[in-house]
């Protein structure tokens, strides 16, 4: 028998993140178009208590613990930080969608669902197809269709790309009649979003985009925000909404049962496969960064 | 007690606790249990053998506890990764169907034992599990009756600390760390005996097992004032509990595998020299056709240790070691985590060079044997639509391993096996076992044969795919009748016993290792394996004439001359891996490998 290892941790959850690489970004809260005007709403942040809205003017503000926060919008969303964003308090982006601006696409909000799990393995899961035959079976993947080609995964400007990504796929979307090879490109452009680029069948040239932004309410509790911008006509944003929902209540249990919950950094505590590539580069991408909240560094 | 430790007791980790009853691992189901603060996934394979292991994928961490018990394999919810019973190996890995798993990929597992109703596991313990006084004999062992647990909001140290203080509230006696015994009525026999898990620094279980299991007609007035003596107990002590400071609960066993990975590393870089370093017991030998006979191969039991073999995958053979000096490699013929025994088939071959007559002549049941772990060369794609096994009389050990676990899990396949006669066919009643899927075809000339093979392949239709083994001149004539059928190289999938065709050996040229930027030079009469092990390059090898494939190595420049039976002629073609035992290079050219 194998030696056992100890290594005892006491997680503590709860604590207000320290970790300056997480605090000086922007972070997803809400959908504005679901915010009440005039309303109050609550919600966590990195572990600080949130309170945010819009006014009945229109103006979106937030704050933790009483103190003021810097907000913007983008994509439909209300961003906030915790410590100072790149590109000063209210003129900051968390990243570009040039897609996102074409004037004849849908944007919406397909959800924000609440996980206990750390916000890369959120990250991590929507990276990954080899889960697809498993766990959303006869939508996202089938069986015998297991295997994951080799792909390519580059780095450019700060941001990971993984392309060439081909996967049978019975149901891609919930536009989608019949089986397919779907070819796609994933975008990881900040620690905790990560989007997906996927040849619209009806305009080879255009791509519609399917992104999670998450928001890390504690180390180990998150909401994600599906962000959907589609070229996509003949599905209705309640359809869209209604498949995002059935994959995302398949993932759930999963991410609920992954342990440890946090991160792991070092390559060596789980078993990556050619098919991991690009949470393999994720990890490293990660700890080049010298994050250390939501994950056990390397 | 609580002196030493949340736990009350010095070195928990050397001892045995129960964990589960035993009807927590019912038929196909998984169940989760926690033992000082570590998780474990619990599960019973089909043949009785219970597994416990760390409740954590080696891949992505998922809890094996949502996994599915498949009967001989437990699968992970995730990505669909299986692993064997006993060993807790990965036999298969669904992202890539191609390649067989490393044999290092194997779970942490745990000694595990049923006794008194209840299944129980040590962390790291190496005796055997104590008898407890109280059971006696074994006869009356059988007479105990496991009662309904009672988890506590209290830590075990607690429980056993409040027995001393409040002896009078269970008229119960501490009998040794862990476990008290009270009467619950005169004349009940031994009374109960109630067997303490700690399972984290705030929780534990009070597992009761009546010693005599009471007549029917007083069962449930004894189970009545058990339920009364134990209950009113687990108030007393909760009580106490929520009026101490809680102690913080210690997750354990984050990060597991790092230890493990460091020293495995080195066991896949193994010198070559070791590599039959398994001992097995030869327990069975067997005729199993004409000329057949099989061997069944047992772990030899270590103390402490468990008696496992290492994970075998469908298709996967091993070498073992004779008597005579000689060393052979044999097919298992086990189905996917079907591992409590290896069994071969091995035909007399009396022409040959004295592997197979050493084996049927020399070898007797009770023997050791030296082997190696399984290697596996010619991986079994599990998923696939359709799945047709061709054998030729011996060449049906390896097919028979893949054709039972696809019977095993339900899946179609078609398995074709070629013969002299029917008394030629090994593992005859196997077979049958497995009816319609399997098709003899007895005493047929190769151009019958042919024919055969031609109807059994039909036309190729997506993810289908054909395994082929048996005689050379069959293998050859079988792959080009799949060709004109146009069946795709990558579905048509082929183990030669051996390299029947001539090797050249004469050529000297040179050998380039990338990664060290060193330079040998190969003469006349050796191989490139042999200067890479003469020259400290560990490399494994198995059959060392060109057919299992297992010294395969990258090729990144170079012209090779392939003279082995392994390599697909695309593979072949593309120039990027040789197989060292026999392919080598023209005279005077250059191979750059990538070692
Ligand atoms: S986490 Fe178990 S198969 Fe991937
Ligand atoms: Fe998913």
């Amino acid at each position: 028998m194998a030696s056992v290892v100890h290594s005892a941790n006491v997680t503590v959850t709860d604590q207000r993140c320290t970790d300056p690489v997480v605090l000086n970004l922007w972070h997803p809260i809400a959908a504005v178009l679901e915010l009440e005007p005039g309303g109050e709403h609550r919600s966590r942040l990195l572990g600080a208590h949130l309170t945010y809205g819009i006014t009945s003017v229109g103006d979106l503000w937030a704050s933790a613990d009483g103190q003021e926060l810097p907000v913007i919008e983008r994509y439909g969303y209300l961003w906030t930080s915790l410590g100072s964003p790149e590109g000063g308090d209210s003129l900051g982006i968390p990243f570009e969608i040039p897609e996102a601006h074409e004037p004849d696409r849908r944007n919406m909000n397909a959800g924000s669902f609440q996980v206990a799990t750390s916000a890369p393995r959120a990250i991590e899961n929507f990276l990954d197809m080899g889960h697809f035959p498993y766990v959303h079976t006869d939508l996202l993947g089938v069986e015998p269709h297991t295997e994951v080609a080799d792909y390519q995964v580059d780095i450019h400007d700060g941001e990971i790309w993984a392309t060439d990504c081909l996967f049978f796929q019975p149901v891609a979307a919930a536009s989608a009649t019949g089986g397919q090879i779907s070819e796609y490109t994933y975008r990881v452009p900040h620690p905790f979003c990560v989007m997906l680029y996927k040849n619209v069948p009806t305009d080879p040239s255009r791509r519609d985009v399917i992104a999670i932004f998450v928001q890390a309410m504690t180390e180990e509790t998150v909401r994600v925000h599906n962000f959907y911008s589609m070229v996509d006509e003949t599905t209705s944003d309640n359809g869209l909404r209604r498949f995002q929902q059935v994959i995302f209540s398949q993932d759930k249990p999963i991410l609920e049962n992954q342990r440890p919950t946090k991160l792991p950094l070092d390559p060596r505590v789980e078993t990556p496969i050619r098919a991991d590539q690009s949470a393999i580069v994720y990890r490293r991408w990660l700890t080049e960064l010298g994050l250390t909240y939501a994950v056990i560094p390397a | 007690m609580t002196e030493s430790g949340s736990f009350g007791g010095e070195d928990v980790a050397q001892r045995w606790f129960p964990v589960a009853a035993s009807s927590d691992a019912p038929f196909r189901h998984v169940a989760q249990a926690k033992l000082l603060g570590r998780e474990y996934a619990i599960w019973r394979a089909d043949d009785g053998y219970v597994n416990a292991w760390e409740n954590r994928c080696l891949h992505r961490g998922v809890r094996l506890s949502i996994g599915q018990n498949e009967g001989t394999e437990l699968r992970c919810t995730y990505h669909g990764w299986r692993y064997s019973s006993r060993s807790g190996g990965c036999t298969y890995i669904p992202a890539h169907p191609a390649d067989a798993p490393a044999q290092t990929i194997c779970n942490q597992t745990y000694r595990c034992e049923e006794r008194h109703g209840l299944i129980w596991v040590t962390e790291a313990g190496t005796g055997e599990l104590p008898r407890h006084a109280a059971f006696g004999s074994s006869t009356s062992e059988d007479a105990s009756l496991a009662l309904r647990a009672l988890p506590l909001n209290a830590p075990a140290s607690l429980v056993l600390e409040m027995l001393e203080a409040y002896p009078a509230h269970t008229a119960a006696e501490a009998t040794g760390s862990h476990s008290f015994q009270f009467q619950v009525a005169d004349g009940d026999g031994g009374g109960v005996v109630a067997f303490v898990q700690p399972v984290d620094e705030a929780h534990c279980v009070i597992r009761p097992v009546l010693v005599d299991a009471p007549p029917d007609s007083r069962r449930l007035e004894v189970l009545r004032s058990e339920a009364l003596i134990l209950n009113r107990f687990r108030e007393v002590v909760e009580q106490e509990a929520a009026s101490r400071p809680s102690t913080p609960v210690i997750e354990r066993d984050i990060l597991p595998v790092l230890g493990r990975a460091a020293s495995e590393t080195s066991v896949s870089f193994a010198p070559s020299q070791s590599r039959t370093e398994l001992r097995v017991v030869v327990t069975t030998k067997t005729p199993v056709a004409d000329g057949v006979m099989s061997f069944e191969f047992a772990p030899i039991a270590t103390p402490g240790e468990p008696a496992v073999l290492p994970t075998a995958q469908p298709g996967a053979h091993i070498d073992v070691q004779l008597p005579n000096g000689l060393i052979r490699q044999y097919s298992l013929t086990n189905r996917s985590g079907d591992q409590e025994r290896y069994v071969i088939g091995v035909k007399l071959e009396p022409e040959s060079t004295g592997g197979s007559t050493c084996l049927h002549e020399t070898v007797r049941e009770g023997d050791v044997l030296a082997i190696s772990a399984p290697r596996n060369n010619f991986p079994l794609r599990r998923s696939a639509t359709r799945t047709i096994l061709i054998a030729g009389g011996i060449g049906l050990t390896p097919l028979l391993a893949m054709a039972e676990t696809l019977h095993a899990a339900g899946q179609p396949f078609e398995f074709h096996c070629f013969a002299r006669s029917q008394a030629h066919l090994p593992f005859a009643s196997r077979l049958e076992a497995m009816g319609a899927s399997v098709t003899t075809h007895l005493g047929l000339d190769p151009s019958q044969t042919a024919r055969a093979i031609e109807q059994a392949l039909g036309r190729h239709e997506p993810a289908a795919h054909v395994y082929l083994c048996g005689p050379a001149p069959m293998l050859d004539a079988a792959q080009q009748i799949a060709a004109d059928s146009d069946w795709p190289e990558d579905a048509v999938h082929f183990e030669y016993f051996a390299n029947t065709n001539e090797v050249d050996r004469s050529s000297s040229f040179e050998i380039s290792l990338a990664r060290s930027s060193l330079t040998l030079s190969v003469g006349p009469g050796e191989t490139i394996l042999d200067v890479l092990r003469s020259n400290g390059v560990p490399l494994d090898a198995s059959c060392q004439q060109g057919a299992c494939g297992t010294c395969v190595v990258e090729l990144l420049d170079g012209e090779p001359q392939h003279q082995d039976v392994h390599l697909k002629p695309s593979e072949r073609a593309a120039g990027d891996r040789i197989i060292t035992c026999v392919s080598r290079a023209a005279a005077g050219e250059r191979l750059v490998l990538d070692i």
